[in-house]
């Protein structure tokens, strides 16, 4: 006799697709890069193509889930970044294990975007719609200019830091400057790699859909959905929008370190409000609130302008293009109406239904 | 049900093809690269570079576009380089890091041989750390920062931010233009606050007095009141700019209409400053400027360079990184002859023979005469400088 087995909830199985989809996309990726000797072009953009979903990922839940706009989301993996590659470089030679210190810098950058979440939170949280859209903006620039001025070394006595010049350190003859203002950090230990990006975007998502599944995430969505009536039945507003503000900067700190390990030369001019723009377009073209499309939208978006280079001059225009045919494409009701007809979650839903049918009977 | 079988052939078929690869990868490695150098070969050598051929910056990446296909094209007119031609190719990176490192990995899956590097500071970085780990070549153009040569394959054709700074300071010193200096430099770049950081020591040690020191940003690049009157009432009788022409110009502008009477001394950062549209050139009369390349010198190479550039290419990217990136494939021409380079070798045996060679020659180029590199990858040549007189450079 067959089992008759519990159906899933809606909710469960839209995540269970997603982290097969990524699955899938991780086992095909590992294959391809296994069994070709070249392909340094697609092998160099795995890294940047997790960094950028997870900035996604953790954006969404402060514009999907929690339905405000903030565009500093940048600022925040600057942080990140920079704390995490301070750290890397300065214990370069006291830490003999690799993975043991990319692991506390990927835990510090976090922790540290993270508190800064937390601070700019109390202010900027008690604004509404525009208002904290325009704070977190300038939120973004403050947090790059400031650092772009940092300069800071180390040498036998302790730590020397200057907001002027690399000679106003007055630092020992054996001192080395670290953070050298607008040059930023080089040397940073190459520690990044595609397994450890894409078990860092797992947890990312992870933690992500948990959230959103949560009863903090229902409580959350209730104060997205109607501000007045959330408040009226005792849900804490500002409580609830500083979790969710905490965790997305600090998984956007994450992705800060994993950048600043990949790439050697770490500046703040990647930081401008154009990266944090950037990731609210993934966010915005992978539907609003959608973890799994985040990541589609992040995935075809970074890799598309890669992939026209062949295009030389013309490549910028293409991208521009096949963003706007994205929106149109995304609001047509015809395209949402096909794209429920081949959805895996409607097919199994489908099949199940027809199958319990079929037992019935 | 049968998207469910399509699925699970495919995961099957992905399962067994894990298997196979787990199986080849390691034996096959070692053979698989002697065949890609061997296909790579075919009398040709790959030379590849990166730039910012879009955005902000790119004057700079085209001027080095045109400068290196400029050589290039002589040079196979010429017959190449031991009997291989040369291809060249370019990839944009908007001079940042990350598309610096994405434009390296797309040369690598063309078989670059050797690379000109990336045109910008930052992107250098990025692009030759990436080149030091496959022992790759690499001999800037234009890439000024102290970092950007930091690995043993690293060489470049211009003069180092620090060096720039010292330089300056040495000349303003010897040939006693001034003893009280003002300086105002942008401190969120890094070409500018490193030249500033270098002069200042150097200034120090060779008794100028820096009377004023007044900066700028990116985000403030317009009006210099402020800093012009902390100058005036200073009481300097030079202002030195390690700033780029764009804001310079302003700045000329802004004093003289504030009735500052000062002479101004800069780095290779004001060249282009002439080009510009909309300025009006006596502004800059008298200004002083150390730049590797004045297009109306009249020694042979650069009336050679700036008749053919001008013949193909125009006046607007006619630079000094052009004139950097016709320099750096001579280079590399001369370093290859010498070290017998041909086009059997694999990248990494021609980065060893390279890295050898360059120690070894002297280049005469447009950018400087009996041009030497030590093993670090500092060129060591004479700091040119010009003033501008009558809207032109003339040698000092």
């Amino acid at each position: 006799m067959q089992k008759e087995r519990k159906p899933l909830k809606a909710a469960t199985k839209s995540n269970l697709i997603t982290y097969g989809i990524l699955i899938a996309a991780f086992i095909i990726v590992s294959i391809i890069c296994a069994s070709n000797d070249k392909m340094y072009q697609f092998k160099g953009m795995l890294v940047p193509l997790c960094i950028y979903s997870i900035m996604a990922v953790s954006l969404n839940l402060v514009v999907g889930i929690l339905g405000d706009l903030s565009l500093g989301h940048a600022g925040f993996m600057c942080i990140g970044a920079y704390v995490g590659a301070f750290f890397s470089v300065l214990l370069k030679d006291n830490i003999p294990l690799d993975w043991l210190r990319f692991v506390i810098s990927l835990v510090l950058g976090g922790i540290t975007a993270g508190i800064f979440g937390f601070l700019i939170g109390i202010p900027v949280l008690r604004l509404r719609g525009d208002y904290l859209a325009i704070v977190t903006l300038a939120f973004g620039e403050i947090i790059k200019n400031i650092v772009n001025l940092l300069y800071v070394g180390v040498d036998g006595s302790g730590l020397h830091v200057s907001i002027k010049s690399a000679s106003d350190l007055n630092m020992a003859e054996d001192g080395t400057v670290i953070v050298k203002g607008a040059l930023g950090i080089t040397g940073t230990p190459n520690d990044s790699n595609f397994t450890v990006g894409f078990i860092l975007l797992l947890i990312t998502v992870f933690v992500s859909l948990n959230l959103i599944n949560s009863r903090t995430g229902r409580a959350v969505k209730s104060i997205r959905d109607n501000r007045i009536a959330a408040e009226t039945v005792g849900i804490s507003v500002t409580r609830y929008k500083l979790i969710v503000f905490m965790i997305s900067a600090f998984f956007a700190g994450i992705a800060g370190v994993l950048y600043s390990h990949n790439i050697s030369s770490l500046n703040t001019s990647t930081f401008g409000y154009n990266t944090s723009i950037l990731v609210l377009v993934y966010v915005v073209l992978g539907g609003i609130g959608s973890t799994r499309g985040s990541i589609i939208a992040a995935v075809i978006l970074y890799a598309l302008p890669e992939m026209l280079r062949e295009l030389r001059d013309y490549r910028m225009l293409i991208y521009a293009v096949v963003l706007i045919l994205l929106m149109i494409v995304n609001n047509n009701e015809k395209f949402n109406l096909f794209k429920e007809k081949i959805s895996i979650s409607r097919f199994i839903q489908n099949r199940r239904e027809a199958m319990s049918k079929g037992a019935k009977s | 049900m049968k998207l469910k079988k399509i699925m699970a052939s495919l995961l099957a078929a992905a399962a067994a093809i894990t298997c196979l690869t787990a199986c080849k990868t390691d034996g096959n490695t070692s053979g698989n690269d002697s065949e890609n150098n061997a296909s790579a070969g075919g009398n040709v050598l790959r030379i590849g570079g990166s730039g910012p051929l879009t955005g902000d910056y790119a004057l700079y990446g085209n001027g080095v576009k045109n400068g290196a296909q400029l050589a290039i094209d002589e040079i196979n007119a010429a017959g190449g380089i031991n009997g291989c031609t040369l291809e060249f190719k370019i990839e944009d990176d908007e001079a940042g890091e990350e598309k610096a490192v994405n434009a390296y990995n797309v040369l690598k899956d063309w078989d670059m041989d050797i690379s000109i590097g990336t045109v910008t500071s930052g992107a250098c970085i990025a692009f030759g750390a990436e080149a030091a780990k496959d022992n790759m070549f690499i001999l800037t153009p234009s890439s000024t920062a102290v970092e950007c040569i930091s690995g043993d394959n690293a060489f470049r054709v211009c003069f180092s931010d620090p060096n720039q700074g010292v330089a300056s300071a040495d000349y303003i010193a010897d040939n006693g233009l001034s003893s009280k200096v003002a300086i105002i430099y942008q401190s969120d770049n890094a070409y500018s606050a490193g030249i500033f950081d270098k002069f200042k020591s150097e200034a120090s040690a060779k008794g100028i007095e820096i009377v004023s020191e007044q900066s700028f940003t990116k985000d403030n690049k317009t009006d210099f009141s402020a800093q012009l009157q902390s100058i005036k009432d200073s009481g300097a009788d030079l202002m030195f700019l390690p700033i780029y022409y764009s804001e310079a110009s302003l700045i000329l502008q802004q004093a003289k209409s504030s009735g500052l009477e000062i002479k101004y001394f800069g780095c290779d950062g004001l060249d282009g400053i002439l080009n510009m549209n909309n300025f009006d050139i006596s502004l800059a009369e008298g200004v002083m400027l150390l730049t590797p390349f004045a297009a109306d010198a009249t020694d042979d190479a650069t009336v050679h360079f700036v008749t053919e550039y001008r013949a193909k290419y125009g006046d607007e990217t006619m630079n000094q990184f052009a004139a950097d990136a016709y320099d750096a494939i001579y280079i590399i021409k001369a370093a290859a002859e010498k070290a017998g380079i041909n086009a059997d070798m694999s990248s990494s045996e021609i980065c060893d023979a390279l890295k050898k060679a360059m120690t070894e020659i002297t280049v005469d180029g447009v950018t400087g005469t009996s041009i030497t590199w030590a093993a670090d990858g500092e060129p060591s040549k004479a700091p040119k400088a010009v003033v501008i007189t009558d809207g032109s450079y003339k040698a000092m």
